[in-house]
């Protein structure tokens, strides 16, 4: 066994990364694969609450960086997944506490015992950014087909190229498929041909996403969710499936079953 | 803004997107790319005459790669002058 890394970043904030991450895991976690998540946002832990995990934190990465604990004490086990640990980030250090050669390490010791290890990148393109990227065998940029998330995105797959990072892809979140059919949103084929790089999935703007996260229970385990239904596709395509991507015109419920009876859609 | 102007914000976010990419990416920021291009000019007119108003140099992108692209009319050169 063997794992794949993959690092989930974005440039900008609040893109939805610690939701991607979360939900991804879930998700091949259902699927049956070993996977461990990294919280990289060293003194903006989050990835612990989203999960619903943070009432079991002991010790942190930084524990295990300065030899306070040993890997496995740091890995917390999921509720309902087994096969799923998160290594949570310090809350009270700072980035500088982390080196690239750090997470290299880590990943190497994790790497023989698991399928996948996702890494929650921070925010910008410094020194966590840094550290997330180092042992990355994929990167998945996360962007919201908005102006200034674009422009970061740029930025953060310009640093991959020059990183020689390859098999970088794309996730575009929270499109709102009313705004693109009104020309008011970036359509995910004009977010692509700005950026030049591969898609690996497009998420609809969901409030079923929040309500998850409120619950710390990602939206993947919402049969009904689009949203979860996107990252359950994404999931797939990480496993080298070949998934067609959702029709997000499509409407849903009542209102869409009349609307497609009625052939208004 | 007007009731028509709204229709095309999509549009105008991938115009406006598509030019700061290409400074971002390059960067070179729109009076370097001035310079740039008259520097280019005034150093080919030394050795051929061409046709300023006609000049078109433009950063053109195809996927992430990026090219500087000059389309530069030259003039029939004048018998005897």
């Amino acid at each position: 066994m063997t794992a794949q890394v993959i690092t989930i970043t974005s440039g900008k904030g609040g893109v939805g990364k610690t939701t991607a991450v979360a939900n991804l895991a879930n998700a091949l976690a259902i699927d049956g694969k070993k996977v461990v998540c990294i919280d990289g946002d060293i003194g903006l832990r989050n990835l612990d609450v989203v999960m619903g995990l943070e009432n079991r934190i002991v010790y942190d990465i930084v524990d295990v960086i300065e030899g306070r604990c040993k890997l496995k004490q740091a890995m917390i086990r999921d509720k309902h997944y087994p096969n799923m640990h998160l290594i949570p980030a310090a809350q009270t250090r700072d980035k500088n506490a982390v080196s690239p050669s750090d997470m290299v390490r880590i990943c190497k010791e994790l790497r023989g015992d698991s399928d996948f290890i996702i890494i929650d990148s921070p925010a910008g393109i410094e020194r966590g950014f840094r550290n997330a990227i180092a042992p990355a065998d994929r990167v998945l940029v996360v962007t919201n087909p908005e102006v200034s998330a674009v422009r970061d995105a740029d930025r953060v797959v310009g640093i991959l190229e020059a990183e020689e990072k390859e098999n970088t892809a794309l996730i575009l979140n929270r499109l709102n498929p009313t705004l693109v059919k009104n020309n008011d949103m970036l359509s995910a084929e004009d977010v692509l041909d700005l950026l030049g790089i591969q898609l690996i999935g497009v998420v609809p703007e969901d409030e079923s996403v929040l309500i998850g996260s409120n619950r710390g229970a990602p939206v993947v385990t919402d049969a009904k969710s689009r949203a979860g239904q996107a990252f359950r596709n994404i999931a797939k395509r990480i496993q080298g499936q070949d998934i067609p991507f959702m029709d997000l015109d499509q409407q849903n419920g009542l209102w869409g079953a009349i609307q497609r009876l009625t052939g208004r859609k | 803004m007007g009731f028509f102007s709204r229709k095309r914000s999509a549009s105008s976010a991938k115009e406006r997107l598509q030019l700061v990419l290409v400074h971002d990416r390059t960067d070179l920021t729109p009076s370097q790319l001035k310079s740039l291009k008259n520097d280019l000019l005034k150093a080919i007119s030394k050795y051929i005459e061409i046709d300023p108003d006609a000049v078109q140099i433009e950063i053109e992108h195809e996927g992430r790669e990026q090219r500087l692209v000059a389309d530069i009319p030259l003039r029939n050169a004048t018998r005897g002058k």
